[in-house]
């Protein structure tokens, strides 16, 4: 017989190695999951109440200016050839005041700026401000590389199609146009802005882009997108950074401007308005629609009736599971006591 | 001359003889046209690799792997071709994967290499040029004479030439080649042995000519020839006169031996043999699972391709103004444009493979292996021995067992052997304290019988203490302590510290018993034996042994008596000496031995032969020629073997009992409640067969026997199996046991295999007896081949049992004291039989569990991860775009959900240990692989690409709306969809499988919450730095931005909650409509309230009124896993609350009579 001391292979006593460490060993009991569903049904059908509350107060007017009907205001500019500055006017009334902020939307569909080679398409050097790629742009960027022997500033076919309508929004009274501010700053991220984006250190900028093109659909150049605000500018134009920042989805909106300015700053009061668009980016030719949309925002952002819903849907789920697992829990108990 | 270059350059073997000549000391003739053989130098390589061919042998090894070659290619196509990400998505992976498997391999080489490199550089003493010299052991060259001295382990394989020893014997042990820890005589020819100072060997003129390297341990055939003055004496060589490398020299000053076989080709080296994969159903099934999904990437890849021309037949989606294409995509050929799509395509779904499978699998069964060499369950005190896991490839097979075949002897027996009774001329007597008392006399006469033996009784008795190979050892401090039997001090048989020590437990036994009654074997010195019969010596000259085989069952010696006459003993199984006894009490002897058996008791026949010397003059000249021949040795010694042992004279029986093992009752009785059914094969008699079956659970008294025995012919063994079946369908037993004898199964399975096998299948105990050892395998093979095939476990402890250990699923060996054979041919080996119902009940199911979850769960997450990517194609063009980052596609198996589900897979416990242990029927719950069936992989691929669905289209109706979605009213792009799919699936899948963890220990609070949190942290930090190595910034601040919005938070909960919550509700319902035992037995567990360890504890168990300072200490004890005083006093509480309430409920309500008693609580 060995020594208790000799034991050599004796395997060490400890927790770990005897795979007993403490453990909590939940159950998906009936008894836990029974008040945990309902709570958490409770709950959501409260959160989805909220969320739908919130979601209603918020005001949108959303107005077609596609112009694929003939009745419309912008139908001529679409029957044209592209064209420049073909003005239309689009009037529409306001019966309630439109709280303020107001954000005003422009909306593509069936537009694919998800597409892969698009997306991938631009120089994220130049972007930045580095000069050397202002010469020789990545060839990421064909087919809009290089126009006329030179190469394009900034490249690729994601800058090249940038939206490029503009809107002017005026209140009738008395049937004078009273022309409400736009705000064109903090539509773009703040980050986009101020990091991402970098036009070249170069003063004036104008001389940055020598013995480069401007992006063939473009009727200026990157330098001139903004001359009366030079930090507003190139690269860092907050239009052309909300274009930059590509759509998940064939149908998308993105932030035009802000009213938060003047008289009316409050809102959109009670009037008649009318909205002039100077209709130039074509979307006929792949079935497209453009529409401009006025809307406010709350904390959850724009209205979203989704959350709400499928919070109320998802917590009266929780409800109806909680009670049919009631139901079979008083029917058949633990099993193990039969 | 050609022939000459070839042969230098290895390229045509150098004249393969079938001998190998060897000239001592490396003195080749002077003259004759002699060619120098070339062999091996005394290096030992067991590595796989060197510095210089490890990369690229390691990667070609590692490309073999079909899933590796698989993201190779991958990794190729994305090089090669314009695809949607970058190469670096899956060459990084993949560089991981190759990585730490290489680092794993690395380092197991490594150590072989520095194992090699002591073994090969350990000093050894060579004769060289006169003198003694010390060289390290790779310079041993054929031919060196090597001296090796007393304790040291012999670096070659060498042909004994002389010992410190007159006699030129010495004694060594091979306990490290075959485990057996006998000490074991070798011997050295008398020219030789005289030569016992490197003077005399300088002189030494002699040539061994001997077969080819051979791996068999025990065999060795060779003559020498020694040159003595002008005239050359051959001299036999066997086993006897060659010591292998790696045994050990014991009572032995020193030996001079030469070198015959060396390095890799040294019987030893030979036996490094790599043991044929065995492959797990669990990997099979993986392996059809990979395929599956092969097919579903091949299908969305295609069904993307072709959409997508579909898609573009129309001019306007073919080329939107807004994204032109350039001239060199428009003039490409169709076909090649379609093939790089489906190329593409393949690449962007590529990931629904899981690449990081084969990885976690295989660190899973390495790290998950150690528990079973620490389970101190597993731990047997009295040999001090532990499980030991030899192959980490088949954990989880364990719990899948359906048939186990086990040996007997050894394995349900203690292999420790006990004389109790013997029959003698018709007589049976029973040993009662040390004296032999015939049949129906009562021990009243405390000193007469030693004077009642008559002629008779003693021949028996002599007969018993001369025909064997026991060995006797008198010097106490040089054994291995405890090697052998450990109870013999305690029964006092060593008296004078007399020792014997014997390969075969029956023999020792039986030489012990003798010694008791009276006549003792005192010992025996080179040929001479000598036996003390009630104190008077007698000397025997040993003339020949004739050992024991296998398949003749019995051995022989001749022995020269002091009077002068020559006698053969023999002794052997009764089937072995019976039919060729011709006189003397043959069928008493018969009959009793039939009686013996019935009692359960080993029984061997003794006999003997005397020869007139005209006879002995035949039979010694047939052994010689025999013994010296240089072919086909063995058969001519069958020959000569089956001439010597003819006409016995039956002389008596002995009777020998084999305890049986602890608990063999309850682990059979546990083991056929897990619906495992148990098959007994031994080579034991159909009568002690029975009995040991009876007495150890296997065969009930309720059972009805069936019998197919002693069957001669295929008629009317065909005729007997249809009986049999009719038996079974018209008997009303509930239970069947069957009897089986080899004759009969080898008749049943040359023709009649399928009806064997239905007879068979509504047995619930099935017991073969008189089993050769290929027939174990042969028997292990058909079940295993037959149509359900099943998983066949073999257990054995025995040479004998290694063929049907290595045929089996799963081999599992006894550490028993026939040697380590079988432990080192098993996959698993531990000490004691009962220890088979915790390795199966317990280890199997726990690993099965982990190891099926861990498949299920990869596939699962995986199509998660992919099939959003998929639906995506719908909302881009099918122009590949992908929907995460590439940061996050190479990262989302590599970091993000990696480990919580290696920690899971690693400590799961599904139910508590006690409990698996205690109610053997759930094991049936894992039977047939039912995790991994097609139902349940279809359960987890159906569930992922529901949450798939749910993520995807969550998101996506989330931003459909065009609305933005955050307070200063700017809006979202394509990457923060992504993000915000993808942060919604890591979260979901990581929480999915908590919903699947039932044992939480801090671990798996650790990297489960650390997972998610580490996500968090990792992306609030990718996209906080713009990062200059980067093509693209895409992700800046994306991150940052989602989680400033209220509604992205709202949307994550609800999506996470809808995936999940029909999850827990499925599980409630059938926990409590359909509950599985497994559920019930959870159920019950959580009762008592001891064992409800609150959260809070198994993060921190502490005890109240433990200060914060201790609390943190046993905090810190616990992440080290150590259980010390004081601190661990509540595991050890608590545990020993948790098996006593165990006891209580499984007892009350489980019909099984088990008695596994719980694990102390008090170990701690």
């Amino acid at each position: 017989m060995k020594e208790e001391g000799n034991l050599e292979n004796r395997p060490s006593n400890t927790a770990f190695t005897q795979q007993r460490l403490p453990a909590w060993q939940p159950m998906l009991s009936a008894g836990v999951v029974i008040p945990g569903f309902l709570v958490i049904g409770l709950a959501f059908i409260g959160i989805g109440v909220g969320l739908l509350i919130t979601s209603r107060s918020i005001q949108v007017l959303e107005l077609d200016y596609t112009g694929t009907e003939t009745n419309s205001p912008c139908n001529k500019c679409t029957t044209l050839p592209i064209q420049n500055n073909c003005v239309c006017k689009l009037n529409f009334t306001i019966d309630t005041l439109f709280k303020g902020p107001v954000f005003f939307y422009y909306s593509l569909t069936n537009y694919f700026q998800s597409q892969r080679k698009y997306g991938a398409s631009l120089d994220y050097n130049q972007l930045s401000g580095d000069l050397t790629y202002f010469k020789s742009p990545a060839s990421d960027c064909d087919p809009y590389r290089y126009a006329n022997g030179k190469p394009i500033v900034p490249c690729g076919s994601l800058a090249n199609s940038m939206f490029n309508d503009t809107f002017k929004l005026y209140q009738i009274v008395n049937g004078k146009e009273n022309l409400v501010p736009f705000d064109g700053k903090g539509i773009a991220w703040w980050t986009d802005y101020n990091i991402k984006y970098r036009n070249p250190d170069y003063s004036p900028l104008e001389n940055a882009f020598n013995d480069t093109e401007k992006p063939v659909f473009w009727s200026k150049p990157a330098y001139k997108l903004d001359t009366s605000d030079s930090s507003n500018n190139g690269f860092v134009n907050q239009d052309f950074l909300v274009w930059m920042r590509r759509a998940a989805l064939p149908n998308f909106r993105k932030l035009y401007r802000r009213i938060t300015e003047g008289d009316y700053k409050d809102g959109l009061p009670v009037g008649n308005y009318s909205l002039e668009i100077s209709y130039n980016y074509p979307v006929k030719s792949f079935d497209g629609t453009k529409k401009a949309t006025f809307s406010n925002v709350s904390w959850m952002g724009g209205q979203n009736e989704f959350l709400g819903i499928a919070y109320l849907a998802i917590g009266s789920m929780c409800v109806v599971m909680s009670v049919v697992m009631l139901i079979v829990y008083a029917k058949f108990r633990f099993p193990e006591d039969d | 001359m050609l022939r000459w270059i070839r042969q230098q350059l290895g390229v045509d073997p150098p004249h393969q003889s079938d001998t190998r000549t060897v000239y001592v000391a490396n003195r080749f003739p002077q003259n004759g046209h002699y060619i120098p053989q070339r062999f091996a130098d005394n290096r030992i390589i067991s590595s796989k690799y060197t510095v210089w061919n490890f990369v690229p042998k390691n990667l070609f090894e590692q490309f073999r792997r079909i899933a590796n070659f698989y993201f190779l290619i991958i990794f190729l196509v994305q090089l090669m071709i314009d695809t949607p990400t970058s190469p670096i998505t899956s060459g990084l992976p993949l560089f991981f994967v190759i990585t730490v498997t290489a680092i794993k391999q690395g380092y197991e080489d490594w150590l072989r290499h520095k194992a090699d490199n002591e073994v090969n550089g350990a000093p050894v003493f060579v004769v060289r040029s006169g003198s003694l010299v010390q060289t390290k052991s790779k310079n041993i060259r054929v031919g060196d004479i090597v001296r090796v001295a007393k304790d040291e382990t012999f670096p070659v394989d060498l042909v004994l030439l002389s010992s410190d020893r007159a006699d030129g014997t010495c004694h060594i042990t091979t306990a490290s080649l075959d485990g057996e820890t006998n000490l074991k005589t070798h011997f050295s020819v008398p020219e030789t042995s005289v030569c016992q100072s490197v003077s005399q060997l300088e002189a030494l003129q002699a040539v061994v000519e001997c077969q080819q390297p051979d791996a068999d341990l025990y065999r060795f055939v060779g003559r020498i020839t020694v040159i003595q003055h002008g005239e050359e004496i051959v001299r036999p060589l066997g086993p006897e006169n060659l010591l292998l490398r790696g045994a050990r020299l014991k009572n032995t000053k020193e030996i001079f031996g030469v070198a015959v076989y060396t390095g890799m080709e040294s019987k030893m080296a030979l036996n490094y043999k790599c043991k044929s994969q065995k492959r797990s159903a669990v990997e099979k099934s993986m392996n059809t699972f990979l395929i599956i999904y092969l097919v579903i990437l091949l299908f969305e890849a295609i069904l993307s391709t072709i959409l997508k021309y579909a898609w573009q037949a129309e001019e306007k989606w073919n080329e939107p103004f807004y994204n032109q294409k350039t001239e060199q995509e428009r003039n490409s050929s169709p076909i090649l444009k379609f093939i790089s799509d489906f190329l593409a395509f393949l690449v962007l779904y590529n990931f629904i493979i899981p690449i990081s499978l084969y990885v976690t699998v295989e660190m899973q069964k390495f790290l998950g292996s150690f528990f079973i060499g620490w389970d101190l369950d597993l731990y047997h005190e009295e040999s001090d021995q532990k499980a030991q896991v030899n192959t980490s490839d088949l954990n989880e097979e364990l719990g899948q067992v359906e048939y186990v075949f086990t040996d007997k002897t050894g394995t349900l027996t203690e292999n420790e052997m006990h004389f109790r009774e013997c029959s003698i001329k018709g007589t049976k007597y029973r040993e009662v304290n040390g004296k032999l008392l015939p049949e129906g006399m009562t021990d009243d006469s405390p000193d007469g019988s030693v004077a009642h033996l008559i002629g008779d009784e003693v021949l028996f008795l002599k007969a018993v203490s001369l025909c064997h190979t026991v060995q006797i050892s008198y010097d106490q401090p040089d054994l291995p302590l405890g090697a052998s039997d450990p109870f013999s001090h305690v029964n006092g048989f060593s008296s004078n510290h007399m020792e014997y020590y014997a390969s075969s437990p029956d023999e020792k036994a039986l030489v012990e018993a003798t010694k008791r009654i009276g006549v003792a074997f005192t010992g025996s010195s080179g040929d001479t034996m000598e036996i003390k019969t009630f104190g008077k010596f007698e000397k025997y000259k040993l003339l020949h042994l004739l050992e024991f085989d296998a398949n003749r069952r019995r051995m022989s010696v001749i022995l020269q008596t002091p009077s002068g006459g020559t006698v053969l003993f023999t002794k052997g199984a009764e089937s072995a000496i019976l039919p060729f006894a011709t006189s003397g009490e043959i069928e008493k002897t018969r009959l009793h031995v039939d009686e013996f058996a019935l009692k359960g008791l080993r029984t061997l026949v003794v006999a003997c032969r005397h020869f007139s010397p005209e006879e002995y003059m035949d039979v010694d000249k047939r052994l010689t020629a025999a013994r010296t021949a240089l072919q086909q040795r063995e058969e001519k010694l069958q020959e000569a073997f089956d001439f010597i042992e003819r006409d016995l004279q039956l002389l008596g029986a002995t009777a020998v009992e084999d305890k049986l093992q602890d608990k063999v009752q309850e682990t059979i009785e546990a083991l056929r409640l897990a619906g495992i059914k148990v098959w007994v094969l031994t080579g034991d008699k159909h009568e002690t067969a029975v009995s040991v079956s009876l007495s150890c659970g296997h065969f009930h008294r309720t059972m009805n026997i069936l019998e197919l025995l002693q069957q001669r012919s295929d008629n009317e063994c065909a005729e007997q199996l249809r009986r049999l079946a009719r038996r079974i369908k018209e008997d009303h037993v509930i239970q069947h046991g069957l009897v089986v004898d080899g004759a009969s199964l080898s008749l049943a399975l040359r023709e009649h295999e399928k009806l064997f096998m239905e007879v068979c299948k509504n047995c619930s105990a099935v017991l073969c007896c008189r089993m050769a050892p290929l027939q174990k395998a042969k028997v292990v093979r058909l079940l295993k081949t037959s149509p359900e095939k099943p998983i066949t476990l073999a257990i054995g402890d025995g040479a004998n049992d290694v063929s049907m250990i290595q045929e089996a699923h799963v081999g599992i060996g006894i550490m028993g004291k026939e040697g380590r054979q079988a432990v080192r041919n098993s996959d698993y080996a531990i000490a004691r039989f009962k220890f088979l119902a915790k390795l199966l009940l317990v280890h199997g199911h726990f690993y099965y569990i982990r190891i099926a979850t861990l498949v299920q769960y990869f596939f699962y997450k995986n199509v998660c991860f992919i099939t959003p990517q998929f639906l995506y194609q719908f909302f881009c063009l099918f122009s590949q775009q992908t929907l995460y980052d590439s940061v996050y596609l190479t990262l989302y198996n590599i970091c993000f959900t990696s480990l919580p589900i290696l920690v899971y897979s690693l400590f799961e416990q599904l139910v508590h240990p006690h409990a698996l242990q205690s109610k053997p029927c759930l094991y049936r719950d894992i039977s047939k692989n039912s995790l991994l069936s097609f139902r349940t992989f279809l359960y987890w691929t159906v569930l992922g690409f529901c949450h798939a669905f749910i993520f995807f289209f969550g998101s996506y109706i989330l931003m459909g709306e065009d609305t933005t979605l955050m307070g200063n009213g700017q809006m979202f792009g394509n990457w923060t969809f992504g993000t915000l799919v993808f942060t919604v699936m890591v979260i979901t899948v990581t929480l999915k499988l908590a919903l699947e963890t039932h044992f939480w220990t801090w671990m798996n609070h650790f990297v489960t919450w650390g997972s998610i949190a580490f996500y968090f942290i990792f992306s609030l930090f990718y996209g906080g730095i713009i990062w200059p190595f980067l093509h693209t910034q895409d992700m800046y601040f994306v991150f940052v931005q989602l989680l400033s919005s209220g509604s992205a938070w709202f949307a994550i909960i609800i999506i996470v909650i809808t995936c999940l919550s029909p999850d827990v509700f499925k599980k409630v319902l059938y926990r409590h409509l359909q509950p599985t035992s497994t559920q019930n037995s959870q159920q019950s567990l959580s009762a008592p309230p001891a064992q409800a360890l609150s959260c809070m504890e198994s993060l921190c168990c502490y005890q109240q009124g433990q200060s914060g300072c201790s609390r943190l200490a046993s905090l810190l004890d616990q992440m080290t896993g150590h259980c010390k005083a004081g601190a661990s006093n509540c595991h050890a509480s608590s545990r020993c609350n948790r098996s006593w309430s165990d006891t209580e409920t499984f007892y009350s309500n489980d019909r099984s009579i088990l008695t596994l008693s719980p694990i102390e609580g008090t170990r701690c």
